[in-house]
């Protein structure tokens, strides 16, 4: 059974912009997918209707066989829980520790109180470090967020995702915002989750050539539709120019060559 | 290996090291900042000085259940039950042009005098010494309540507009130079050098860099001053008989009792205030 | 050179429209409200003079020392008092105004005019209202200034709400976190640091605002001046103002430090 199954998924805003067109497709467990296509083309609104933080106006999304658009509040925290969210400018609680963002993962499995409270067992702590130290911030623990470089931010991202046991991992650009180091030390540690803890990764990117390098399977989308599903290796010329429309070729070229 | 399995600890030793742990052992998630400790210990005083406030309080025995009820059947007859019995509605709108003028008198001479005094406060444009006097003096001018600049001026002019424009400049210019001078130091210092280099003298520079530069944060920040004196004027004409509208509302409320007049008076001040919020809203983007 | 002149000159044109404008304005305004700057200009000798004489309190003044710090203190603590109860009101209010609820435009709508009834409504209007129930009480002070309050602390808040909530909302929201969680794990310690900067500049407007609401509901420290005043004991008055220059002073510099800390 696949783990996320969007079927006929569309979207529109204000009941006039278009961003998601009829759009198919689903994810077996332990996947690495990338969706690719130019900005403005639906990949964020695509990644937010998995997790419903966006509603789609059309079509059904199953979770792990359940429709989610269709569940109640209370329903579809359960399912957040079991989907960690990565995003381009990190969206931590800049004044909180690194310790405390990561354990904000844990929310949605705890009480109201104990959680509005950021109270936690020591067991939850711990796991926590031990998380932290994976992602090698054991040195900033107790730093304030907003005293991190960017790349440091993006990996208390992840661990704050790990920190939920997901099933599945929404990267949405995770590396728009970084230099080309800290972007590989990223996409490495999302490849390495993957391949160890068995988490489904879909990675919304407009960096073809690291889309090819790391995922097997790529999704090119373009004006709200899927225009390519299929392995990377698979991903022509000619596709990448039907994904980005035409111009685009040069900067594709760049970034291959 | 073995041996940390024996001591059996929750983390491995390296990690360990990385951890804080309180008095009874338990792992700390708190950054470690003074900011943090700083907010906390802030709320924890304002809590207690709260606390302390209501507990000093000489309530004077009054009803409070009798006094709450007896408040909201006054709301409901102020707000709801608005009409104009004793005033003229041409009268209230020329009282409430005289209003709007002190507000207007006193932003225009707050202004001036603040543009001046600013020049010699700005850390860009002045010397430390001239910067730190001008300060102090705005400080304390910004510290004695409106009012009281008007009633100590009403000692020697007498209650009415004169005491209230001069009274109302008092505080708009201690509130303006401030902010200009916020204004004029948050220039690009490469303007200023820039023309120093090219042998401009001060009243060049000041011209032709400074207000040039400026002059958006300024107008945006006259502007909410006016809208401040504006609220004044009301509040100067209630307590302290400047005249305009706040005149009216006084004796509404305070001579003849009566509780429909103020407010339809309070319904036309607010209306006026609503406008002039918008107006400025337009210049203010007008002039950016 | 040309284009520079051509800048310069008008520049030269605008400074000229706008300096007649003021000007024709400032006659405008003197005319209605019968201000004549001569007469403006004349007073500051005359103030002045009252200043540097009642400025150094006299013996019977001083023997009123006690009890004007009794009710300066009376003043301070109301300040204080109805800054932090606006406040609590006000955020939990503020967070139905600001984006994050996403219960439905009309909600948020309604908060801001309410907001703005509160702001725009004067203090001297609530004062006057409230003397008919509450009388010459303390309380009377306290809901006249915490209505003002409660207005202008919601709209700050719904700014520094919004401009805090954009980032870790979503985030929070996609760990599967309720509404409440997330004001306390996200919102409160994201936009803490701008609430008490708020808090603290209301504490120092308050303390001024109470003493003109004093004057009129003939309460707290504002009553005193206006006693020693209509009695034309100057020195005594002087000695209110005085006191209220050196509280205002003092919490100021102590919310300057407190604030480059919180901020930090």
């Amino acid at each position: 059974m696949a783990l996320l199954e969007f079927q006929n998924v569309s979207k529109t805003y204000n009941n006039v912009t278009q961003a998601l067109q009829d759009v198919t497709f689903s994810l077996e467990e332990g996947e690495f997918v990338s969706i690719i296509g130019p900005s403005g083309a639906g990949k964020s609104t695509l990644m937010r209707c998995a997790n419903r933080l966006v509603d789609a106006t059309r079509g059904a999304i199953l979770f792990d066989g359940q429709d989610i658009t269709k569940m109640g509040k209370k329903d579809l925290r359960k399912v957040r829980t079991k989907t960690g969210m990565i995003f381009q400018h990190y969206n931590l609680v800049d004044r909180l520790s690194v310790v405390e963002n990561v354990l904000h993962g844990l929310l949605g499995q705890k009480s109201t109180l104990s959680g509005m409270a950021g109270r936690y067992t020591e067991e939850e702590k711990a796991g926590a470090f031990r998380i932290i130290q994976e992602m090698g911030l054991a040195e900033q623990a107790y730093k304030r967020c907003d005293e991190l470089s960017g790349g440091q931010k993006q990996r208390v991202g992840i661990a704050r995702a790990i920190m939920q046991k997901p099933k599945l991992i929404l990267c949405d650009e995770p590396i728009a915002s970084l230099d080309p180091k800290s972007s590989k030390v990223i996409m490495d540690h999302l490849k390495e989750i993957n391949r160890t803890k068995k988490i489904t990764c879909l990675v919304n990117l407009h960096q073809v050539d690291v889309a090819i390098r790391y995922s097997e399977r790529i999704i090119g989308v373009s004006g709200g539709r899927i225009v390519y599903d299929g392995p990377s290796s698979r991903l022509t010329g000619e596709v990448i120019h039907e994904i980005y429309q035409s111009g685009a070729n040069d900067l594709i070229m760049d970034k291959l060559g | 290996m073995t041996d940390m399995a024996a001591v059996r600890p929750l983390l491995p030793v390296e990690l360990e090291k990385a951890v804080s742990r309180s008095r009874s052992g338990k792992i700390r998630i708190a950054a470690k900042n003074k900011s943090r400790l700083a907010v906390n210990l802030l709320i924890a005083v304002l809590l207690i000085l709260t606390a302390a406030a209501f507990l000093t309080f000489d309530y004077q025995n009054i009803d409070f259940a009798e006094a709450v009820l007896e408040t909201l059947h006054n709301i409901k007859t102020v707000f709801l039950e608005p009409e104009l019995s004793r005033d003229t509605v041409g009268g209230v709108l020329y009282q409430l042009l005289v209003t709007f003028c002190l507000g207007t008198l006193s932003t225009i001479l707050g202004a001036v005098l603040a543009f001046f005094c600013s020049l010699l406060c700005a850390r860009n444009l002045a010397g430390p010494v001239s910067v730190n006097v001008v300060k102090s003096i705005i400080a304390v001018v910004r510290a004695v309540p409106t009012v009281l600049w008007v009633l100590i001026f009403a000692v020697s002019a007498g209650l009415g507009s004169v005491a209230a424009v001069v009274g109302l400049t008092f505080h708009s210019f201690a509130y303006l130079t401030k902010a200009y001078a916020e204004s004029i130091e948050e220039i690009d210092p490469g303007v200023i050098e820039a023309l120093k280099a090219n042998g401009a003298n001060y009243w060049q520079i000041v011209c032709q860099a400074v207000v040039p530069a400026a002059i958006t944060s300024m107008v945006a920040w006259t502007f909410m001053r006016f809208e401040i004196n504006f609220a004044n004027a009301v509040a100067m004409g209630a307590a302290a008989g400047a005249g305009g509208i706040g005149f009216n509302l006084f004796m509404a409320g305070s001579f003849y009792f009566d509780l429909h007049e103020m407010g339809m008076l309070t319904y036309i001040v607010v209306i006026a205030v609503v406008i002039l919020e918008a107006i400025s809203t337009k210049i203010k983007a007008k002039v950016k | 050179m040309e284009k520079n002149a051509d800048i310069f000159r008008r520049r030269k044109l605008i400074y000229t429209a706008v300096f007649l404008a003021v000007i024709v304005i400032f006659a405008a305004t003197s005319w209605v409200t019968e201000f004549s700057l001569v007469k403006g200009a004349a007073s500051f000798p005359d103030a002045a003079a009252w200043i540097a004489e009642n400025l150094i309190p006299d013996q019977e003044a001083l023997e009123r020392l006690p009890r004007i710090l009794d009710r300066l203190l009376e003043t301070a603590l109301l300040s204080v008092a109805v800054t932090v109860v606006a406040a609590v009101f006000a955020f939990f209010f503020s967070l139905l105004g600001s984006g994050i609820t996403r219960i439905n435009g009309v909600v948020k709508r309604l908060v801001r005019i309410v907001a703005a009834f509160f702001r725009n409504v004067p203090d001297v209007v609530w004062a006057m209202l409230l003397m008919f129930s509450f009388g010459q009480n303390i309380l009377t002070g306290f809901f006249a200034l915490f209505f003002t309050t409660f207005g202008l602390l919601t709209r700050a808040f719904i700014e520094t709400v919004d401009e805090v909530s954009a980032s870790c909302v979503e985030a929070l929201e996609a760990t599967g976190a309720n509404f409440i969680q997330l004001v306390f794990q996200g919102i409160i310690p994201s936009s803490l640091a701008g609430i008490t900067t708020w808090v603290l500049y209301m504490i120092e407007t308050n303390i001024r605002s109470s003493t003109l609401i004093g004057i009129l509901t003939a309460t707290g420290i504002g009553y005193l001046f206006d006693l020693y005043y209509k009695r034309l004991d100057f020195s005594s008055a002087s000695l209110v103002i005085l006191s209220i220059v050196v509280l205002v002073l003092v919490i100021e510099t102590a919310s300057n430090r407190i604030r480059k800390v919180v901020l930090s």
